[in-house]
């Protein structure tokens, strides 16, 4: 069993209120060298054995249609994680960089 | 006249769009998100609410509903849409009109009436008011901000593609105050604000929504839309 892993976060010219909440709160727990929080969204996916090029490309497709919204975001990595299987813990392909 | 009215899991404002319509004079007819066709209705209204609880992104996945590949056809062809709400999420999501809606700057829930000025009135959700009159219909929703990059908003303003602007204070951190926006062709148009609460005496803060609706009933009428009936 594979996974993948989908990072996307929102560009750097859309406001973010949900993150200004979270910086907001951080210096009442003292964090005061924390100056801004941009929140993002992380997808695990799970394939059937090891992730492929073409589920990595799948995922890229899907990452583009579905799970970003390239007016307001950007999907900032899509990677395989090493298969639990083979107990490897290191991340098996770099970012795709797919719509930056 | 046959307007359709679109349901999918979590619309809520379904009931009163239908509602609206039959007082304004058309025929409603209700749409299932998972219908394949459009059962021959002239105009299509999607609903505000919360398609799919909201989930992703507000109208990310109901975008993807059998039913919108007939609205996203038949929009194409020039057929009068109108998303309200979350409606207008959805044809955002469908890359029917530019931008999209982000939370409120000030991440409160809205629950108001506001005041918007009618800045288009040549598209047939929109005829029946008078150019840069002011009308008054309820808000109610989380992630109303209308966002969408300069070059965009800069196309909108020139193409007088800014159908609504909140007049007075902007309640949510729209850019440029936009409420509502149309396509390029003018028969798709979606806004923030909820039209459909506001066509009776006695329920909500005046009856200016009416004119959304007797808009598109005198549109159809003169033949806009007729001809790409499906």
């Amino acid at each position: 069993m594979g996974r993948i892993v989908v990072d996307v976060m929102l560009k750097p010219e859309i406001l973010d209120p949900q993150g200004q909440a979270v910086a907001r709160a951080l210096p009442r727990l003292g964090f005061d060298h924390i100056t801004e929080v941009r929140q993002g969204k992380r997808f695990v996916l799970t394939v059937d054995g090891e992730v492929t090029e073409d589920d990595l490309a799948q995922a890229r497709d899907a990452a583009e249609r579905l799970l970003s919204n390239p007016v307001i975001e950007d999907v900032v990595s899509v990677r395989a994680e090493a298969s639990a299987t083979t107990g490897a813990t290191s991340e098996a392909s770099a970012t795709s960089g797919a719509s930056a | 006249m046959r307007i359709g009215v679109v349901t999918f899991p979590g619309s809520l404002d379904d009931r009163d769009a239908i509602r609206a319509v039959r007082l304004c004079g058309a025929e409603a007819v209700s749409l299932w998100h998972a219908d394949d066709t459009l059962h021959d209705v002239d105009a299509v209204i999607l609903p505000g609410g919360f398609s799919y609880g909201d989930y992703l992104r507000c109208g990310a996945i109901a975008r993807f509903a059998p039913v919108m590949d007939r609205v996203i056809d038949a929009a194409t062809g020039g057929m009068p849409v109108l998303g309200i709400c979350n409606g207008f999420q959805i044809l955002c999501e469908s890359h029917l009109l530019p931008g999209a809606l982000i939370r409120n700057d000030h991440r409160l829930f809205n629950c108001i009436d506001v005041r918007l000025v009618v800045e288009n009135t040549a598209t047939p959700w929109t005829r029946d008011f008078g150019r840069w009159q002011e009308i008054t219909i309820a808000l109610k929703n989380g992630e109303g901000g209308y966002v969408a990059d300069q070059r965009t908003l800069d196309m909108l303003e020139a193409e007088g593609r800014v159908v609504f602007r909140y007049a007075g204070s902007n309640p949510n951190g729209s850019y440029n105050a936009i409420a509502g926006v149309s396509n390029e062709r003018g028969n798709v148009v979606g806004l923030m604000p909820h039209p459909e609460h506001c066509v009776e005496e006695g329920f909500g803060p005046s009856t200016d929504g009416r004119g959304f609706f007797t808009s598109v009933i005198a549109a159809l009428a003169a033949g806009t839309g007729l001809e790409v009936r499906q």
